[in-house]
């Protein structure tokens, strides 16, 4: 085992301001910082771009802070801030090369606006001074900050974490609030400003979550809210909160967040059914989509008059594409019963491209409809009346996830759950204890399928139509994502995951074409740093960790 | 005699077979219908079989890199296909500086070679960078931790790339010697078509040899078969798998040119559907297996480019060549399910998976 170096030296820092320096460079040629510009936390000092490059910089210099436990001296602050500085001189050279070159030609954000966002709009001679003084005044932060005692740490990060949050969170937050007659006008002149906060709101803000962390760092630990440990009448009362909450969420939030909230539902569908597969099975499933087209093509098919002389209505297609998902999932389900791992996961993104193919070729267009897709696609009825709105749609979604998270959570601890995992812990172990694999397995398969399939049924209804360019693979992985986020096996993981990643891009629509580019940043170091979640499920947890600590407790001692 | 096998052989078995003897029996029907009808002319079969030569030695080399690195570290490196996009997709920048110095025309072996350079070295790059970044830290995770991974890689690099390059198509200029094709009697040959197969065939034998051997390849293949006595054996482990992600990188990026003299435009999307190819020509061939990955990208290039025509026309189905892609995943579902070992593997795949 190597042993780190006890202090933070000056080629450590040199090293640390570079690597920083460097994922500034490619977060601001990638385009994100030009994009996020007009995206203010605080209204005319900073937006998220510039949190954006300056964010890699100061992330280096405390993550290598606190693995190295540098000594608390002064030194530590002027490494720092040579740290914060030599990241600062790499994106000055950059700055500077784009103005001898024309970066441009290749490399298309490396714009005006890009370097004028570096600079903080100083113009050439000042402006990469500027930025260097910025960047070495942050490192030197970080440093001071290495400094401070816990409680005072905790209470900055929080604070300015939240802030930007808020920051971000102005257009959601206005949109409830603007009801309420005084309250939104406070909001609307003290605390937020046209895009993000009022410079005047954000130190209000900033005392105001600084002193709540203070204080409450300062109170006994142990002290959290915990349903389980409250008498019977607030824990029901809290829960018929929290329903009534859900109950009442469209009329809160309005037409267009209540799409975005439908999306989320979607997702979570979706989630919840992958869960199953992934989480519960052990078995990666990357064609999760055709699952989804799946349902939603029969939903499509049934209930299209362009394709059926006499279409059924949603609630008479709905068994029919519910039952047709539950055979296509034992139908992929049967021949990859040998398969583990890796090639279970390439023969299911085979299968899922297969499925694309077939409804995009002339061959089935008579059936499926080719590349125009399936229009006129019937909305399910209640008596009289269509559920068309996006609120009204929200009801169904929340009908269907009701109904779906009952039977996940019954299903986890079932002895068809416990069969499950018995399989992805170790499948010839399970075997041996008599656990029949073919037919534990093809129900993964099917009841994922099936939550799948009832996602699509919605989804169809909701848009009236289907195409097949709304199946493509990106929809499995953003299911995986979201699972991964939150946590496989784990159901409340499900609901982070698909809060976290489908409905914090649509809040910021500028995020919308980096979405892949931070999933697959997020994969990666999930997988790294914390491979069970956000929301982890106990046993998943225990199990990923177990690798290393056997690999700790095998590790021989150093010889010293 | 009869009673074990009924009782070796379940339902399951029995589904499989019977979907593979299905299939089996329409692409014979089908392509029974074909030649009896005789749509097509000697020359087109030509033709189709010419074109899937050289699509198919594309395949092979990039295929080389999933069987290199799977054949160490035992993980589909699913950014692979990403690995091979960056050098294609930078190169074309490098190309059309040269054609806009009029290079490419005036010089075009040196230009080649330059563009080749680029490619190569990016797509050297970039593999070595994310095997060092994303995979070194997960060598003992449990494995779908490292496939998780790849596949985050691989988006991450796609849309990395998107971003720094922009979202839209990228021509990749013609060469003059290429353009035209030679003709020996009814065979017919595009120049583009011949530096393919041609090119690939070169990069496939200094790749054999390296593997077969140079002292590196030795060690390569030590590593392969055992991890921990390689390392007693006193090899840098740690380096020998570098060297292969530099190696299957490089391929990659040779590729990537071939594949743009055939196909001249890039995008950043360019990699997916022929990264999926190549892997499965890897397992084809077997993967883990050097040989097999240039027996599996030939076999695959040519059914998929003589199979529309030859089997599903044969079917009656209508623009058979919207499901070449079709053919390819049926044919790795089908490989994975019957034979995960492919045709040269040996049992790899059953030991460790």
């Amino acid at each position: 085992m190597q042993i780190s170096a006890p202090s933070f030296s000056w080629k450590e820092a040199v090293r640390v301001g570079v690597l920083g320096g460097a994922i500034a460079i490619l977060i601001s040629l990638v385009g994100m910082v030009a994009a996020f510009g007009e995206r203010y936390i605080v209204y005319g000092w900073f937006s998220m771009g510039q949190v954006l490059f300056l964010a890699p910089i100061l992330f280096m210099v405390s993550l290598t802070l606190r693995r190295e436990k540098a000594s608390t001296s002064s030194k530590t602050v002027l490494h720092s801030l040579l740290a914060g500085a030599v990241g600062g001189v790499m994106l000055a050279v950059l700055v500077l090369l784009g103005q001898v070159i024309n970066l441009r030609a290749v490399l298309v954000n490396a714009s005006p606006r890009l370097y004028g966002m570096l600079t903080f709009n100083q113009g050439l001679p000042a402006g990469p001074f500027v930025l260097i003084a910025v960047t070495a005044l942050l490192g030197a932060v970080a440093g001071a900050y290495h400094l401070l005692p816990p409680r005072w740490q905790r209470t900055l990060s929080q604070a300015v974490i939240w802030l930007i949050l808020t920051g971000l969170m102005r257009d959601l937050i206005m949109n409830i609030v603007v009801r309420w007659r005084l309250v939104g006008e406070l909001f609307k002149t003290v605390l937020f400003a046209s895009s993000g906060l009022q410079p005047i709101g954000a130190i209000v803000l900033l005392l105001l979550i600084g002193g709540l962390v203070y204080w409450r760092s300062g109170q006994p630990a142990g002290r959290g809210f915990s349903l389980k440990n409250q008498p019977p009448t607030i824990r029901w009362a809290s829960i018929a909160g929290i329903v009534l909450i859900f109950l009442t969420l469209p009329q809160i939030l309005g037409v267009y967040f209540s799409e975005i909230l439908d999306n989320v539902m979607m997702y979570i569908l979706m989630g919840l059914g992958l869960n199953i597969v992934v989480g519960f099975a052990g078995l990666l499933d990357l064609g999760y989509v055709a699952f989804f087209a799946i349902g939603a093509y029969t939903m499509g098919v049934l209930t299209s008059p362009e394709l059926r002389a006499e279409p059924l209505t949603y609630w008479q297609a709905l068994p029919f594409a519910l039952v047709i998902s539950f055979i296509s999932g034992l139908i992929l389900g049967l021949p990859v019963l040998k398969l583990r791992g890796d090639y279970l996961a390439i023969v299911t993104l085979g299968f899922g491209e297969i499925v694309r193919l077939l409804v995009l070729s002339d061959w089935l267009r008579p059936w499926l409809g080719g590349t125009q897709g399936i229009q006129l696609i019937a909305q399910p009825r209640i008596g009289s009346m269509v559920l068309n709105t996006q609120e009204e749609l929200y009801y169904l979604f929340l009908l269907g996830v009701g109904i779906i998270l009952f039977i996940a959570i019954r299903l986890k601890d079932s002895r068809l759950g416990r069969a499950w995992m018995a399989l992805r812990e170790d499948e010839d172990v399970a075997m041996a204890m008599g656990i029949n694999h073919v037919v534990v397995k093809l129900l993964a398969f099917a009841t994922g399928a099936v939550f799948s399939g009832l996602a699509g049924t919605i989804f169809a209804a909701k848009l009236t139509s289907v195409y097949p360019h709304s199946m493509n693979f990106l929809v499995s992985i953003n299911v995986l994502a979201l699972l991964i986020l939150g946590g496989m096996g784990s159901i409340p993981g499900a609901f982070v995951g698909a809060l976290v990643l489908i409905g914090a891009p649509e809040l910021l629509r500028e995020f919308a074409e980096f979405r892949y580019l931070v999933y697959g940043a997020l994969l990666v170091t999930m997988m790294v740093t914390r491979p069970e979640g956000l929301w982890p499920e106990e046993r998943r947890r225990l199990e990923l960790h177990e690798a290393e600590e056997e690999l700790k407790g095998a590790e021989p001692v150093p010889a010293s | 005699m009869l009673r074990m096998w009924r009782q070796r052989v379940t339902l399951t078995d029995l589904v499989i077979w019977g979907l593979g003897i299905l299939i089996l029996v329409g692409v014979v029907w089908g392509s029974i219908q074909t030649l009896r009808l005789g749509k097509y002319t000697l020359a087109i079969w030509y033709d189709l079989i010419i074109t899937g030569l050289a699509l198919g030695g594309v395949y092979a080399l990039i295929a080389l890199g999933y069987t290199l690195v799977y054949g160490i570290l035992r993980m589909i490196n699913f950014a692979h296909s990403e690995i091979f996009m960056s050098g294609a997709f930078t190169a074309t920048f490098a190309a059309d500086a040269l054609y806009q110095a009029g290079w490419w025309n005036s010089y075009p072996v040196l230009s080649l070679l330059i563009v080749l350079l680029v490619a190569a070295t990016v797509s050297a790059t970039i593999a070595f960078s994310v095997e060092r970044i994303a995979y070194r830290p997960l060598r003992y995770a449990p494995r779908l931790v490292p496939l998780i991974t790849a596949i985050g890689t691989s988006f991450f690099l796609q849309y990395t790339f998107r971003g720094l390059y922009g979202s839209g198509q990228k021509g990749y200029p013609d060469m003059d010697i290429f353009q035209g094709a030679i003709v020996f009697g009814d065979v017919r040959i595009l120049k583009t078509q011949l530096v393919a197969i041609v090119g690939a065939v070169i990069m496939m034998v200094i790749l054999f040899s390296i593997v077969q051997y140079t002292k590196i390849g030795k060690a390569m293949r030590s590593v392969s078969e055992d991890k921990e006595t390689a390392a007693l054996m006193g090899i840098d482990v740690d380096r020998i798998i570098s060297t292969t992600f530099l190696l299957g990188g490089i391929s990659a990026g040779v590729a990537g040119i071939l594949f743009l003299i055939l196909f001249p435009v890039a995008h950043f999307f360019m990699g997916f559907v022929p990264g999926l190819k190549a892997f499965t020509s890897a397992v084809l061939g077997g993967i883990g297996n050097v040989p097999g990955a240039f027996l599996g990208g030939v076999l695959l290039g040519l059914l998929e480019s003589v199979g529309p025509s030859l089997f599903l026309d044969g079917l009656g189905i209508p623009a058979p060549y919207q499901l070449k892609d079709a053919i390819a995943f049926t044919i790795l579902v089908f490989i994975l399910i019957f034979r995960p070992t492919g045709i040269l593997g040996e049992r790899m795949a059953q030991t460790k998976l």
